[in-house]
């Protein structure tokens, strides 16, 4: 059987990764932002499930659990926060909220 | 040791009450602190006076149980172990013996009579709960003095009286004069009290090695091994202490200007108890000074020289409770050298009579103050005498009896005095101590004469408003004079009628020392000078006062140099101001300005001005842009694992 090699999962996490970082670095959208910071997060959880297959081991598939519920945890406080600054400003541009600073 | 044989002839019974003496006055202060002001004037006004009443019963009980056993005995109880510290080991303990049960009787005695007095005096002052609040707190500290087993616990006491003084003197501290003396009492306090912390500190290293409780008992067993000199040191720091808080020359500065306090107060600490603590400390302390002659000389002769120094000032003052300061000033140097000469019972004799008169005549000036709206000068009082009666009747008792003349109180007290320091070879004590009797006769008859005879010098406004004072006010004037009537009848002397009860009931306390018995014909010598002086002390009043009352004038007149001099009390205030009080403003203030300002500020504030000037220039990174702080975990994240990749 033709077996996937564990490299082509670390490349398409890191490429996964690194798709995410830039979105979440260039976008000024939150909301975009926020998808991307999903997506770094599933990046991880794929790399974790790769490793978990190759080593034999359970807990890279538990951490993946971990990380998915507090992904969703996050999600939610997170989106409450966005419309709550959306309420406020009339803005999800993340240039504009900016008024936790010095 | 001799002293120790001779106290412990008799037994130290354990007792399991002398802690309710110390307490009721404890819940008399938690009761005006915390309720007074809910419950009002009225709850007051039972409550403060009826602990002191209730401690009062107390000691007497234990005063009679005292009196079944045989002589030398002593009660006891211990609370608690209060310190326990390396070789240190102190406890809360309580004790009476004969000298502490006489203290805790005139204590709570007298002081229950004050307090039933202030209920009076006191009664329109908007804080009377507070007032109440601070005699209660007074009683507390001052029956723990008395009461204590040991030298630290009595010290407890010490200081306890001491900021009682401080906040009673200062109780209309509205008066910006008010105020600074009570500081200047606290101040001065301090520096006698640094001398009896260093003697105790002193006594401890220097008693025999092993485990130290300190108490009274453990002194006097251990005194016998400590070297002379180091015990000379001991008897004269704590003699610093008792100047201190006694009123001796020379830190008895505060006590005039203690007068600043409300006039039961003056009686109560300035007058019957918180002062004669140090002769109390000292005659407790017997044994320690017997065994250190050269510091009895310094007690007795500092006391002699304090009597007439203070005598002196008392003769030209104006203000009547001045002239009843320096008097108790006076007074207290008697007792001084009374235990300086070794004659402690005679000391303790005229420290109880001397607070039966001097608390009358304080509380029957401030009766008189009272019915003059607060006047104090005595050239705008006279002819008081048919508008207060009782007051005038009880002020001739005190007046007589401070005077000397037989057969009340002050003549038996001052005359063992007397007679001990000529018995024990101290011819020139005893004749500074009789020219003072003389003193103290004359400027008492003369307040006497000038308050109560002659026309009334008051103005129209304060002279139509003369009144006697309520009965809870000379109800205590009554009692006090009948004490200074009879007070003196258990010391009588030459084994007379029933002889000197007094003298032996306190003679275990002292007893390993009595002093070289005189002729009897000497005796009666004695007698005659000192009731002939204080004579002649009355006589030359009364003609200067109410014969010619201009002579006053004319001699003060004719004599302005000396006048002047006394009048301003040999201007020691102003030496110390000169001396101490201004160069060490002058320092305090060169300190504050170049160290403080200059050295510590400038650090400080330097320091917070830098952490200022960075935070300035830091805050800029916080953008509140969340990309920023994006791309900053990522360097950081990118840095950690650069770092550990190479690494």
């Amino acid at each position: 059987m033709n077996v996937v090699s564990i490299e082509w999962y670390v490349i398409l996490g890191a490429v996964l990764f690194t798709i995410g970082a830039v979105g979440v670095l260039v976008r000024r959208n939150v909301i975009v932002m926020f998808m991307s910071i999903e997506l770094m997060l599933n990046a991880v959880n794929l790399v974790f499930v790769a490793f978990s297959r190759h080593l034999h081991t359970i807990e890279g598939q538990v951490a993946v659990f971990f990380v998915m519920t507090v992904a969703a945890a996050e999600a939610a406080v997170g989106l409450a926060i966005i419309i709550a600054a959306f309420r406020n400003r009339e803005t999800v541009n993340a240039d504009e909220l900016n008024w936790l600073r010095w | 040791m001799h002293e120790a044989a001779q106290a412990a002839q008799g037994a130290v019974v354990q007792v399991s009450y002398l802690w309710l003496i110390p307490l009721f006055p404890l819940l008399g202060v938690l009761f005006n602190l915390f309720l007074g002001r809910r419950f009002g004037k009225g709850a007051v006004s039972l409550v403060a006076p009826a602990v002191v009443g209730a401690a009062f019963i107390v000691a007497c009980t234990a005063f009679v149980q005292l009196l079944g056993l045989p002589a030398g005995s002593a009660l006891q109880q211990t609370l608690y172990p209060w310190i326990t510290a390396g070789s240190l080991h102190v406890d809360l303990a309580f004790r009476i013996d004969a000298l502490s049960a006489i203290m805790v009787l005139i204590v709570s005695g007298v002081g229950f009579l004050i307090h039933v007095y202030s209920v009076g005096y006191m009664h329109d002052d908007e804080r009377f709960a507070r007032y109440f609040t601070y005699l209660n707190l007074f009683m507390l500290a001052m029956l723990t003095l008395v009461l204590a087993d040991s030298l630290p616990v009595l010290f407890v006491g010490w200081e306890g009286v001491g900021l009682c003084s401080y906040l009673l003197i200062g109780f209309w501290f509205t008066e910006q004069a008010n105020a600074a003396a009570g500081k200047k009492a606290f101040v001065v306090n301090r520096v006698g009290d640094a001398g009896f912390l260093l003697a105790t500190f002193l006594l401890f290293w220097s008693l025999p090695a092993g485990t130290h409780s300190l108490t009274f008992s453990e002194i006097a067993a251990g005194v016998g091994s400590i070297d002379p000199t180091t015990l000379t040191w001991i008897a004269l720091l704590l003699f610093v202490g008792a100047t201190g808080k006694s009123a001796q020359l020379p830190l008895y500065i505060w006590l005039p200007d203690a007068m600043a306090g409300p006039t039961p107060v003056s009686a109560l600490i300035h007058a019957a108890t918180m002062v004669t603590a140090g002769v109390y400390m000292i005659a407790r302390l017997n044994f320690l000074y017997v065994l250190a002659p050269s510091a009895m000389e310094v007690v007795a002769t500092v006391g002699a020289i304090t009597a007439i120094f203070a005598a002196t000032i008392g003769l030209v003052q104006n203000d009547i409770k001045k002239v009843l300061a320096y008097s108790t000033v006076s007074q207290l140097g008697y007792m001084f050298l009374a235990v300086g000469v070794g004659a402690f019972g005679a000391g303790i004799f005229h420290l109880m009579t001397h607070a039966f008169f001097k608390g009358l005549l304080f509380l029957g000036s401030g009766s008189v103050i009272h019915g003059m709206s607060g006047e104090q000068d005595m050239r705008k009082m006279g002819g008081l005498k048919d508008h207060m009666p009782w007051t005038f009747r009880t002020f001739v008792v005190g007046t007589v009896a401070i005077a000397g003349i037989p057969p009340l109180a002050g003549f038996f007290s001052k005359d063992s005095i007397l007679a001990a320091a000529m018995a024990s070879g101290h011819v020139t004590l005893w004749l500074v101590g009789v020219i003072a009797a003389g003193l103290t006769s004359f400027y008492m008859f003369r307040l006497l004469f000038m308050t109560f005879y002659g026309e009334n010098r008051s103005d129209e406004h304060v002279r139509h408003h003369i009144h006697e004072s309520p009965p809870s006010m000379l109800i205590p004037l009554v009692v006090l004079a009948v004490l200074s009537v009879v007070g003196g009848w258990i010391g009588l002397p030459l084994h007379a009628l029933w002889g000197d009860r007094f003298g032996a009931f306190l003679a275990p306390i002292f007893g390993g020392h009595s002093l070289p018995h005189m002729e009897v014909s000497t005796d009666i010598i004695l007698m005659i000078v000192s009731v002939a002086v204080a004579l002649v002390g009355l006589g030359v009043a009364y003609f200067m006062y109410l014969v010619r009352p201009g002579s006053a004038l004319q001699l003060a007149t004719a004599t302005a140099g000396v006048y002047r001099v006394l009048r301003d009390k040999y201007y020691v205030d102003e030496i110390y101001d000169a001396v101490i009080v201004r160069p060490i403003l002058a320092i305090a203030k060169g300190l504050w300005s170049v160290l403080d300002v200059g050295v510590i500020d400038a650090t400080v504030n330097g320091t917070a001005n830098g952490v200022a000037a960075n935070s300035r220039l830091w805050r800029r990174v916080q953008t509140g842009n969340v990309q920023h702080y994006a791309v900053s975990m990522l360097f950081g994240a990118m840095l950690l694992l650069g770092y550990y990749a190479l690494r």
